[in-house]
């Protein structure tokens, strides 16, 4: 499943990096882009574990930049 | 500025307030009046605490955060290690201290962030504005009354109204009205455009004079307004060759450049018996230092600007990469028609016969042809002012590749080319035109003969020219016309290579055959029309699409899409790739130069925290401003 998502408070392009790399990290996910200048971010990832990956990216968010948001 | 940024501004004013007051305190006031001796040094500390925390308390509470999730290189914590180091340096007795320091770095890295977060907001938002052309609402007849309702609303077959001066909402085809259309915000062209009934119209254009009735077309999300939005905002999404090096080289750096701070601030007082504060602070200046914010911002930046500068000329282009890419573009490949030459068939010469009036000789022509709806047949009818009798012609025999057999008032009439005059027993001469040559005979006898030919288009010859300015090394037409119509075509346009009596399969073939000798940097670019030149645009290093207008295939297939059929912007497109690459450069030159100068002498002991302080933000604020210079076309602009 392909899914874009808007970002809240994204304000560093360098954590922005850092959050693609761990997200592309996860399992189930094949590709993902964080973009700093639109503030999206897109995911390709398993259809049935959606969700589940979804709460990982979360986490994996929280840990670089805890004051972004993934408006889902 | 937005609310958040504004408080930010006003916390650090007045902590540069307090540290101005603190520091004027401290260098005017003997202090040693107020406590004894060895206690000033303490109250300095306490003194230039109060602007520090007020100025960092959110990096400081981030750093502690984010160090609970094992963030090691995080700049916050990063940030905060070197400014708390640099206070820390009070318990080395033999130390000048460096609280002022400490406190300013704090304050500069503050003010840097904050201007880095305005900047790329504005520029963010400047491009959006670029790109401000999604209409908000159409006009629909309800009622015998108009409503307003949001355009995704509005269905294929519906008849929208749109009043001067509102933006077309979706793409159709005109049914009543005559009007002229601003389609600079979508082509950058400025000329308006006429439109009367039957004119197709498209999202995105302003109406200007009239009101228009208009039959919908396509649905809002298919429509050209949307289409471009979403090309425009994914482009960013493929991401250059720079930009991902940058990714990399900056996951890298960070660890690196902590390591050897670590190292510098550990070994040589451990091992070699040198003095702590000395190369404790050395240490903290490599940390200052440590962050690789100004590449990771203004690379991406650079080529989002460039991007959204771009679509302001009508130059769609669906990634960085292809920018990075058409930059590199040494040849040129173009199809011809349609692309250098309009692609449509014009008589551009009537050589009649001594005696025989050209106007006669048209009329037989367009006559014999009457049934005909091959490309050469309708510019002749075209071309004839009269009207066509059609009782007046019998037995039409057209063969492929020949020409037409008629009779026109019972007298046998040959149109076609010299293999149809030689068959006939004609005797015909050539004609020293290039084009097409329509030759004509009546009753056996030679009565003259018509060109015809694809007209040149009116900046083809310039756009080439400015190819060659812009520094492109070869430029190369293709086509399936005859090997003389081609080579006049090239020779007046001043192309260096041409292919002709190409069928469209040879295309990619040439295309194949010239990939092949281009330079191992240098990329080639084919410009075609969008029609039928699918895989040789999916071939090409970069494939550009023009007049796309409305044009999906040509949209869906290319790199780049000219929305305006004008061949000159082909040169526009290069120059503002080139403008945006040599902008990425020297923001990446600059900032590795200054960052590792400041290292190397930090790493000696000839740097202070003022210029580490210089090379974290005052690098990333410079690179910030250059990459906005990539949103600038203006330049371009005829």
């Amino acid at each position: 499943m392909h899914r874009v998502f808007k970002l809240q408070d994204l304000d560093c392009a360098n954590c922005a990096a850092k959050m693609e790399h761990s997200i592309n990290k996860i399992e189930g996910v094949s590709s993902a882009r964080m973009n700093f200048m639109t503030q999206k971010l897109t995911i390709d990832a398993d259809d049935e574990r959606f969700d589940e990956i979804m709460d990982q990216v979360v986490i994996a968010c929280k840990k670089v930049e805890p004051d972004m948001i993934i408006l889902r | 500025m937005n609310t958040k940024q504004k408080r930010t501004l006003v916390r650090i004013v007045v902590a540069i307030v307090l540290f101005v007051g603190v520091y004027a305190t401290t260098e005017l006031l003997p202090l040693n009046t107020l406590v004894s001796e060895p206690n000033t040094i303490y109250l300095e500390f306490v003194l230039f605490l109060i602007p520090y925390i007020l100025a960092g308390y959110d990096v400081l509470w981030r750093a502690v955060r984010n160090i609970g999730h094992g963030q090691v290189f995080d700049e916050n914590f990063l940030m905060s290690i070197a400014t708390v180091g640099a206070f820390a340096l009070v318990l080395f007795p033999d130390t000048d201290p460096h609280f002022a320091e400490g406190a300013a770095v704090m304050l500069f890295y503050q003010v840097g962030e904050l201007f880095q977060d305005y900047a790329v907001d504005r520029s963010r938002k400047s491009i959006a504005e670029m790109m401000d052309i999604a209409p908000d609402y159409a006009n629909i007849m309800k009622d015998g009354a108009l409503v307003k309702v949001d355009p995704y609303d509005v269905a294929v077959g519906d008849e929208i109204v749109v009043q001067p001066g509102e933006r077309i909402p979706l793409d159709g085809i005109v049914l009543e009205g005559t009007s002229q259309l601003d389609t600079a915000a979508l082509t950058g062209e400025s000329v308006p455009r006429h439109v009367d009934s039957g004119s197709e119209v498209i999202s995105g254009c302003v109406n200007l004079t009239g009101v228009l009735t208009i039959n919908v077309t396509k649905p809002f999300g298919e429509s050209t307004v949307s289409r471009i939005l979403e090309l425009v905002e994914n482009a960013s999404e493929k991401k250059a060759r720079t930009e991902n090096f940058i990714t990399r080289f900056a996951r890298y750096y960070t660890p690196v450049v902590v390591g050897v701070a670590l190292l510098l601030a550990l070994v040589p007082p451990l091992l070699f018996a040198q003095s702590w504060s000395d190369w404790v602070q050395r240490g903290l200046i490599f940390l200052v230092v440590s962050c690789p914010c100004a590449l990771v911002i203004s690379v991406p930046l650079s080529f989002f600007g460039g991007i959204g500068g771009a679509s302001r000329l009508g130059i769609l282009v669906k990634g960085s990469n292809y920018l990075e890419t058409l930059a590199h573009s040494e040849t040129v490949v173009f199809d011809k028609t349609g692309t250098l030459t309009d692609g449509t068939f014009n008589v551009v010469a009537v050589h009649p016969e001594a005696d025989v009036d050209p106007d006669w000789l048209l009329s037989v022509a367009a006559h014999a042809e009457a049934y005909s709806n091959h490309p050469i047949a309708l510019s002749i009818k075209e071309a004839y002012s009269g009207t066509i009798d059609q009782k007046r012609i019998q037995q039409v025999e057209e063969t492929g590749g020949h020409g037409v057999r008629a009779l026109l008032d019972e007298r046998v009439v040959l149109v076609g080319n010299d293999k149809l005059m030689s068959e006939g027993g004609i005797s015909y001469h050539d004609c020293d035109l290039t084009g097409t040559i329509l030759h004509v005979s009546l009753d056996g006898v030679y009565s003259g003969h018509i060109v015809i030919a694809d007209v040149v288009k009116e900046d083809a010859a310039a756009a080439i020219a400015d190819l060659h300015a812009a520094g492109v090394k070869k430029t190369v037409m293709l086509t399936g016309d005859r090997q003389e119509v081609a080579a006049a075509v090239a020779h007046k346009l001043g192309i260096d290579e041409f292919r002709a009596q190409l069928l469209p399969q040879d295309k990619v073939e040439e295309v194949e055959k010239l990939l092949s000798t281009t330079s191992e940097k240098g990329k080639l670019a084919f410009v075609g029309d969008g029609i039928n030149d699918a895989p040789v645009l999916t071939r090409a290093d970069i494939g550009i699409a023009m007049g796309a207008m409305g044009s999906d295939a040509a949209i869906e297939a290319a790199d780049i899409v000219l929305m305006d059929d004008k061949p000159s912007n082909i040169a526009k497109a290069i120059r503002i790739a080139r403008k945006t690459m040599s902008i990425v450069h020297q923001n990446i030159v600059f900032a590795l130069v200054i960052k590792f100068a400041v290292l190397i002498l930090a790493a000696v002991g000839l740097a202070n925290m003022w210029m580490a302080v210089f090379a974290d933000v005052g690098v990333a604020i410079l690179a910030i401003l250059n990459a906005m210079r990539c949103m600038n076309v203006k330049q371009f602009r005829d």
